[in-house]
């Protein structure tokens, strides 16, 4: 890592390799809401309009089908569009766009055609706009085969799986948490196992810890009481929900013998569940405690500071967790 | 076999007397004409034997005829050209076989076999040949709109030489993704001709009953874009007004929207009888089909030889059922590939 890349924020990083994108390849294009003149409502895209024109980088009406049916008709005829979702929530406005378009058109035309899309969605909550502007939302599409859905943790690891995702001849949904934006990578990124594939960010032995974005952020807060505690956890960053990478967590927990999942929004139809089942059916022999997902609440993301920080996944919610299945 | 154009030959019809001589707003040779004819027929011809197919048991599921609206495929598609690309809805078999989709792999994609133009993954409502510019059959109404803009979207970027042309019904013009495609195809000027098939029903609803306007060109007002009514079941007034809206494309003037008064002859699926329908107004439609008005039309012209339209039905459907008959016998599509398997690196 060059020591420009090790000042760069989340947000510096996503911007960094859009830029080096467009640069590199002609065909790539940026679409969506205020991504142009305004340079994005989380500034991601700011600048990118002065240095690649009107044609390359375009504003949209707020018309989230309208985003993503552009994209896929382009991405036919070989461009490369970046599709914003200015909130992940919107993304429901398009779901048919996600779901029935741009993830099966090219199944059902037997594979005449790719849609090499790549939408990038301002996910997550902890900012405080309330549950139309915070979901995590990710879980909404993890059940589309024909979607690859990237979930980076870190600003370095955003460069380089976005440059990753816009090359992809697939579609692929990156979520971006909103909270992340202004984070640098203090601490060094770890290796992932391979471009599709999880990544050990610290390794351990008594408890196999797995998490994504936020969540995952929220784990490396609860690590030094975990460390006072004389647990050894190892925190495993998934990075991408489909493809998903169950062979590393596997092999962590034929190590540790006990698996956390810890996820930002409810329990009920998301990828913590699905990682318990799986670790169930394929590690049962290895584990000496129920496999456990802590998850948000079955409730809307709730607006006021307090409510909200009872919402997620907070570091004292891991630490009582990872206790509890300890002591198994 | 009797060849299609008349000994008199009219091939060279192009307007030098444009006053008197009704083939030549279209600049179309009688063998184009001829062919257009032939098109439609192979349009009707494949979609009865669809019907057939169906009353067999050899197509799954529902499938979606077009009898009656094959002047709208084929007047739209003439006007094309390599290079351009189409989109069409579920009832898209008139159109991909319009644009030159060969009949025996349509047929062996809607009964779900290897040799099928999508490999069996897609069946009756997903027909697609891209290498002619047949993009895509949705299957959710209004859907492939915002894709057909961004199509054009495509083409523009490459400077406007290519135009997209996009089919859909009235029914297609009461959902959102119809809106946010006219309203982003007008901001951004793009190459794209919307051609709706006004067939008067929204599935088994008749358009009173679900859209505040008659004229469904009023909806273009809305967003400044120019709007033209046509008669969709005359095939040249159909290529006519789409070849305007393609050059205007073509010159970076934008989209037109293309509304096409027709009828479908036959229920909205399968399983509709379509026994809403009053028989007067069925019966004024038939009356007007668009095969029987065409082939009249180019034998009153002299276009073509007087029993020359009915000898090229008989053709084409004999031609249609032993290709029916061979691709019934073809290999059942087998594997199931994962999505974009061979496409991705």
């Amino acid at each position: 890592m060059t020591t420009a890349q090790r000042s760069w924020t989340y947000r510096d990083a996503i911007r960094s390799a859009l830029a080096d994108e467009l640069r590199a390849d002609p065909t790539v294009l940026l679409l969506g809401e205020d991504v142009a003149a305004a340079g994005g409502v989380f500034k991601v895209t700011n600048g990118l309009l002065d240095e690649f024109g009107p044609v390359r980088i375009r504003d949209t009406p707020i018309s989230e089908q309208a985003i993503i049916g552009g994209a896929i008709g382009a991405a036919m005829l070989g461009w490369k569009p970046v599709a914003e979702i200015m909130f992940a929530d919107f993304a429901a406005v398009a779901y048919d766009q996600i779901t029935n378009q741009l993830a099966k058109h090219s199944f059902l035309t037997g594979m005449q055609v790719s849609t090499p899309v790549t939408v990038r969605l301002a996910n997550g909550a902890g900012l405080g706009f309330a549950g139309q502007h915070s979901q995590a939302v990710e879980n909404w599409f993890i059940g589309e085969p024909g979607l690859k859905i990237c979930v980076p943790s870190f600003a370095a690891d955003a460069y380089t799986l976005l440059r990753q995702a816009i090359q992809d001849p697939a579609p692929v949904l990156f979520f971006e948490h909103k909270s992340l934006y202004p984070r640098r990578d203090d601490e060094g990124v770890p290796t992932p196992a391979g471009p599709h594939g999880a990544a050990v960010v610290r390794a351990g032995g008594d408890i196999t810890i797995v998490a994504t974005q936020a969540a995952l952020r929220s784990v490396l807060e609860a690590r030094p009481e975990l460390e006072r505690l004389g647990v050894d956890a190892e925190i495993i960053d998934l990075r991408w929900l489909r493809p998903l990478d169950l062979d590393t967590v596997l092999k962590s927990v034929v190590k540790t013998s006990r698996l956390l999942c810890v996820q930002e929004g409810e329990a009920m139809g998301g990828w913590g569940e699905h990682v318990v089942a799986e670790v169930a059916r394929s590690g049962f022999s290895h584990l000496d405690a129920p496999p456990t997902l802590l998850a948000s609440p079955p409730v809307p993301l709730p607006y006021a500071g307090g409510l909200e920080k009872l919402w997620m996944p907070s570091p004292e919610k891991v630490v009582t967790a990872v206790q509890e299945l300890v002591r198994w | 076999m009797t060849g299609p154009v008349a000994a008199s030959g009219n091939d060279a019809r192009g307007g030098t007397e444009p006053g008197d001589r009704p083939l030549a707003r279209t600049g179309l040779t009688g063998t184009q004409l001829a062919s257009m004819l032939t098109d439609m027929i192979m349009i009707r011809e494949i979609e009865n034997e669809v019907e057939r197919l169906y009353s067999r048991g050899l197509v799954r599921g529902s499938t979606h005829l077009c009898q009656g609206q094959e002047g709208v495929a084929v007047g739209a598609c003439r006007a094309l050209r390599a290079g351009d690309t189409m989109t069409c809805t579920y009832r898209g078999h008139g159109a991909v076989l319009a644009l030159g989709a060969a009949p025996d792999k349509v047929l062996g994609e809607i009964i779900g076999k290897e040799m099928g133009l999508c490999r069996g993954l897609g069946g009756s409502m997903h027909l697609a040949d891209v290498a002619r510019g047949a993009m895509g059959a949705f299957a959710i109404v209004g859907a492939h709109l915002p894709i057909a803009a961004g199509l054009a979207w495509g083409h523009q970027l490459r400077g406007n030489a290519e135009v997209s042309l996009t089919f859909f019904g009235d029914g297609s013009t009461n959902i959102g993704g119809f809106h946010e495609a006219m309203n982003l195809a007008s901001v951004w000027r793009l190459p794209v001709i919307f051609v709706c098939e006004n067939n008067l029903y929204g599935e088994y609803t008749p358009m009173a009953v679900t859209t505040p306007v008659e004229r469904l060109t009023e909806r273009a007002s809305a967003y400044r874009m120019p709007s033209v009514q046509v008669d969709g079941n005359d095939v040249r007034a159909v290529y006519d007004t789409c070849a305007d809206a393609v050059d205007r494309a073509r010159q970076g003037g934008g989209p037109t929207f293309i509304e096409a008064l027709t009828y479908r002859q036959r229920g909205h699926s399968r399983t509709d009888p379509a026994k809403y329908r009053p028989a007067e107004e069925v019966e004024r439609w038939l009356a007007r089909d668009p095969i029987d008005l065409f082939g009249a039309a180019l034998v009153a012209e002299q276009a073509v030889l007087p029993e020359w339209p009915a000898s090229e039905r008989q053709r084409v459907a004999s031609l249609v059922r032993q290709m029916s008959e061979e691709v019934v016998a073809a290999p059942e599509a087998a594997t199931v590939p994962a999505p974009f398997e061979g496409i991705l690196a």
